[in-house]
């Protein structure tokens, strides 16, 4: 084996993580600024989040009294698990590192442990809000989770395959397999997920503050310095991670298919493109929408189930 | 020679059950705990004998049973479920001479429990009728015993144990008539004749014989809605038995439906399956719902017991609708995910029903709303539960997600087939699967959360304590289990396979490849959980790493502060105000409410002065089983009422009585001429 073969993939997972880390931040603070200008204010700027960690990490860790290690270890294990799935997905290149194991079953159950370790860590802090936070985000989870296996399987039965790099290659040499009936449905329910799962609007507001009405951020209450700082960096790189996923699956152009460091960078960049795209009409739709009341969350999700369903059925009918 | 291994083990095992029975007290643990793995070790050896060259093992005799003998005959597929017997007695006895000081140490449990583990390592290696019967009644029986254990002067205890006793012995009745009509039409009653004939029976008793097998396996496996006693009954049971219950007995009626469905009758018709797809469905999603709402936590594991077998039950319907529509390679995929599910459910149950027990040994509770704070008062204990709730939420490396995983791949390969009924029920089968996945978690986050983290909801769990040491080893040896399947399921696959070419004859061995890449046969995607697991580990290194020294270069103070919580800006935040397990899963249940049917009381005293105000609220909630509330508590009654007007015929007049018999002969000579 040459330096340049074990080189190459060390390289194309770096880059990704970085895309996905840095870019992940950058993606909230652009939706974050867009959402200000529509509403009439100047907003922070895009590289505000950035900021953000940047400060955190500069400060004391705080715990509280009762806190067990799975309250310190849980921001490591989400920040693990996203590494993990931005090094092997297809996301800048359809051949990453170890992409032949790169399973969409796998990479959910992957994303899943670090939805599991942050509800644990919120339970562990014994307080209400910890608790809220965590029964809350477990119920949106128990019917998020099951539509989006489903709207996995519906993609995978006409690509013979659960593989994603497989998945989203067959995008590029079929593009008729992406307008096939069955790939609409089931990318219509991983959206509907994709908004449940990184807490946007309207199931969950990412600017709220009001205790009560909070999902997500009831869950890291407790967290300080730098651990605060790995919870966010984990969970923008878990929203540009699925969003990558998302526009990779509708629209795979522009991805690289072929290895080299050209091929790679115009990979990269039209990731950004389209994922900032994406990011932009997220943006856009919450300015126009409200959160929906808890108890309608399940139905909004439950919708996102029959989606899914149904796609599974259309693939397996229309062949 | 080869048989030598299973006369050792039932000697051994006889060995065990006299210690009990006879020894004093304080020698009486120890020697039956030796004897009972030197059972267990031969069984063990001789299983695994078995799985290597893939020759079954005979042994008969003519002496022991009378009438009819003793046929033992173990194939690979028996000696899967010998094995994980033997695992599960051996951590389970380990953990029991630590937990003996608490219970269970009566001469009655120390005889019953190897007698117990006896007839479960024996019954997969029965070869005949009578031999699998009479082994089946024994499992039964002790099995009874051990789950009134020391205990049953409660009335809960004696009630789970009433309930046990009908529903096993009705089972057990249904086994008893599909076993007894195939081996009549059949001309003899070893299983090795039995399916010589079975292909020339008439399609009718084909089918009474696999539904009453069904029937009869389907509620020693705890399937809906035969399930009923199985939440009663494992958690009334002392926890080592609870873990011997959950982790090996369900097995067993796994095995029994195998054994009937595949390995007696070869195979039947696409509606046999869809029968067990459907029972596994609705097991699947009923457990997992109680599992999710449940509060008691031993009772919270039994439920998910029910959720596991049904899964297993979705695996054996898929596999034995691909294998009736010529799809075998399929089949013997979905018959490995089974049969991987079987295995890595003992696991982590048994591992999980014996922390549970070391919970209830430290606090005396094992109502989840009076636990809290133990991963920092039992941090071994408490750390093993956390695997054992990782495992099998599904999450990865560990090892329920490697069979969720192969599940999930057998259906998805064994979509496009070309019967419309397989087309229909398998998107059904996946999104039960992935439904129960998302309660499942939700469940075991709640049971980890709630009863291992924060802070103690009461005086017991504050004063907890580490239990001994044999048991955190005992049930750290199922723990790590988990890990090693999870990281290396290599290690058991190709015994697996073997087991289900012998369920399903006519395919090749190796549909599931590779040492480093699990590669399923026709599928592209592979998983490769050892570097899965590797990287994780490696990111999460790298991660604590970044964070130590990003953070060092830039602290000026003291690195970590401990700090009250937030309560918005409430001092002194108490123990009761987290949320418990009730609360936590009141959203699900609000959501699930059909079908949960919670019962609510709520008691509401006013102020004298002024209604408007509250002097005192009390809040009651229970959930029932809704099938036993609409099901057998009618059926009870309705043969209560029967009972009573029977009553009217004794009024305990002889003349009457003479009458009775007179009209009763008149009758049968009517019928008979």
């Amino acid at each position: 084996m040459t330096g340049g073969q074990v080189l190459a993939p060390i390289l194309v997972a770096g880059a990704q993580i970085v895309i996905v880390g840095v870019g992940g931040l950058l993606l909230l603070g652009l939706m974050r600024k867009l959402r200000s200008r529509l509403e009439g204010r100047v907003g922070p700027p895009i590289h505000q989040p950035l900021l953000n960690v940047r400060k955190l990490f500069r400060k004391q860790r705080v715990r509280p009294e009762e806190s067990s290690w799975v309250f310190s270890a849980a921001p490591v294990v989400l920040v693990a698990t996203a590494v993990v799935v931005a090094a092997i997905s297809p996301l800048a290149t359809t051949r990453p590192p170890l992409g032949r194991s790169a399973d969409f079953f796998a990479i959910v159950f992957v994303l899943l442990l670090g939805s599991a370790a942050l509800a644990l860590a919120a339970l562990d802090t014994g307080t209400p809000f910890g608790g809220m936070g965590s029964s809350r985000a477990m119920t949106i989870g128990a019917i998020a989770e099951p539509a989006l296996l489903v709207a996995i399987l519906a993609m995978s039965i006409p690509a013979h395959t659960s593989n994603l790099p497989v998945l989203v290659r067959l995008g590029l040499t079929h593009p008729q397999m992406i307008a096939s009936p069955g790939r609409i449905l089931a990318l219509g329910s991983f959206a509907i997920i994709i908004l449940a799962e990184s807490g946007r609007l309207p199931v969950d507001n990412p600017s709220t503050h009001l205790e009560l009405t909070m999902i997500h951020e009831a869950m890291v209450l407790e967290y300080a310095g730098p651990d605060l700082a790995l919870v966010a960096t984990g969970e923008a790189m878990r929203f540009s991670l699925l969003l990558g996923l998302l526009v990779n699956l509708l629209a795979p152009w522009g991805i690289a298919d072929r290895p080299g460091a050209v091929a790679l960078v115009i990979g990269i960049a039209m990731l950004a493109v389209k994922v900032a795209l994406a990011g932009v009409c997220i943006a856009i739709f919450e300015v126009f929408t409200a959160k929906l009341r808890l108890f309608r969350v399940p139905e909004l999700l439950a919708g996102g189930f029959v989606l899914a369903v149904l796609g599974t059925v259309t693939a397996l009918v229309v062949r | 020679m080869s048989n030598l291994s299973l006369v050792i083990a039932a000697t051994a095992g006889s060995v065990a059950v006299i210690a009990g029975a006879a020894l004093p007290r304080r020698t009486r643990v120890w020697a039956v705990v030796l004897s009972t793995w030197a059972s267990c070790a031969a069984a063990l050896t001789g299983s695994l004998i078995v799985l290597h060259t893939g020759r079954p093992m005979v042994l008969s005799s003519s002496q022991i049973l009378p009438l009819t003998g003793v046929h033992m005959v173990l194939d690979p597929l028996g000696a899967v479920f010998v094995v994980i017997t033997a695992v599960v007695a051996i951590a389970s006895t380990l953990y029991w001479i630590g937990y003996a000081g608490h219970g269970l140490s009566t001469r009655t449990a120390a005889a019953s429990l190897p007698l117990f583990i006896l007839s479960m390592l024996l019954l997969p290696a029965a070869g005949s009728v009578a031999t699998f019967l009479v082994l089946w009644e024994l499992m039964a029986v002790t099995s009874l015993i051990l789950v009134l254990g020391d205990q049953h002067e409660r009335a809960e205890t004696r009630s789970a144990g009433q309930w046990y006793a009908v529903m096993t012995h009705v089972g057990a009745a249904a086994i008893l008539l599909a076993l007894v009509l195939l081996s009549a039409h059949s001309g003899g009653q070893t299983f090795a004749a039995i399916r010589v004939h079975a292909h020339h029976l008439s399609p009718a008793l084909r089918n009474t014989a696999f539904l009453l097998a069904v029937i009869g396996f389907g509620s020693k496996a705890g399937a809906v809605p035969f399930h009923v006693w199985l939440p009663k009954a494992h958690p009334e049971a002392p926890s080592p038995v609870s873990a011997l219950l959950s982790g090996a007995m369900v097995n067993l009626g796994i095995y029994g439906i195998v054994l009937v469905g595949d390995r007696l009758l070869g195979g039947g018709p696409v509606w046999w399956w869809l029968v067990v797809m459907a029972l596994g469905i609705a097991s699947a999603l009923f457990g997992a719902l109680h599992a999710a709402t449940s509060t008691d936590l031993k009772r919270l594991l039994a439920y998910s017991t029910a959720d596991n077998m049904g899964l297993v039950l979705i695996g054996l319907g898929a596999s034995g609708m691909f294998a009736a529509t010529g799809h075998r390679t399929t089949a013997t995929v979905a018959m490995v995910a089974a049969l991987l599910l079987v295995v890595n459910h003992a696991a982590f149950k048994g591992s999980l029903f014996l922390s549970a027990g070391s919970v209830q040994v430290a606090t005396g509770v094992r109502d989840l709303d009076q636990l809290g704070g133990l991963m920092t008062r039992m941090p071994i204990t408490g750390a093993i539960f956390l695997v054992g709730a990782l495992s099998i939420a599904a999450l990865p490396p560990l090892n329920g997600f490697v069979s969720e995983w192969l599940l999930f791949q057998s259906l998805l390969h064994g979509l496009p087939t070309s019967s419309t009924a397989v087309a229909i029920a398998v998107p059904l089968g996946v999104a039960a699967l992935a439904l129960t996945g998302g309660l499942t978690l939700a469940a075991f986050v709640k049971a980890t959360g709630v009863g291992f983290l924060g802070r103690p909801r009461s005086p017991e769990a504050t004063a907890a304590h580490e239990v001994p040491r044999t048991m955190q080893i005992g049930t750290g040896l199922l723990a790590v289990a988990c890990v090693a399947l999870g990281v290396a399921p290599f290690i058991v696959l190709p015994a697996l396979g073997r087991a289900s070419q012998i369920a399903i004859p006519g395919t090749s061995a190796s549909v599931l490849r590779g040492s480093k890449y699990l590669h399923v046969a026709g599928l592209q995607g592979v998983l490769a959980p050892a570097l899965l697991a590797a990287s994780l580990v490696l990111a999460a290194v790298v991660v604590v790493a970044v964070r130590r020294l990003v953070h060092r270069r830039s602290m000026l103070t003291p690195s970590l502060r401990r700090a009250e919580p937030w309560g918005s800006g409430r001092e002194l935040q108490t123990a009761r105000m987290q949320y418990t397990a009730t609360s936590f899963a009141e959203p699900l249940q609000r959501v699930f409410d059909d079908v949960v049917h919670p019962d609510r009381d709520v008691d509401v005293d006013h102020v004298v002065e002024s209604r408007y105000y509250f002097e005192r609220i009390s809040v009651r909630t229970s959930i029932g089983d809704i099938i036993e509330n609409k099901l057998y508590r009618p059926a009870i009654r309705a043969v209560r009422w029967w009972g009573r007007q029977a009553r009217h015929l004794q009024n305990g007049s002889v003349h009457r009585y003479l009458a009775y018999g007179f009209v009763a002969l008149v009758l049968v000579l009517v019928v008979i001429t």
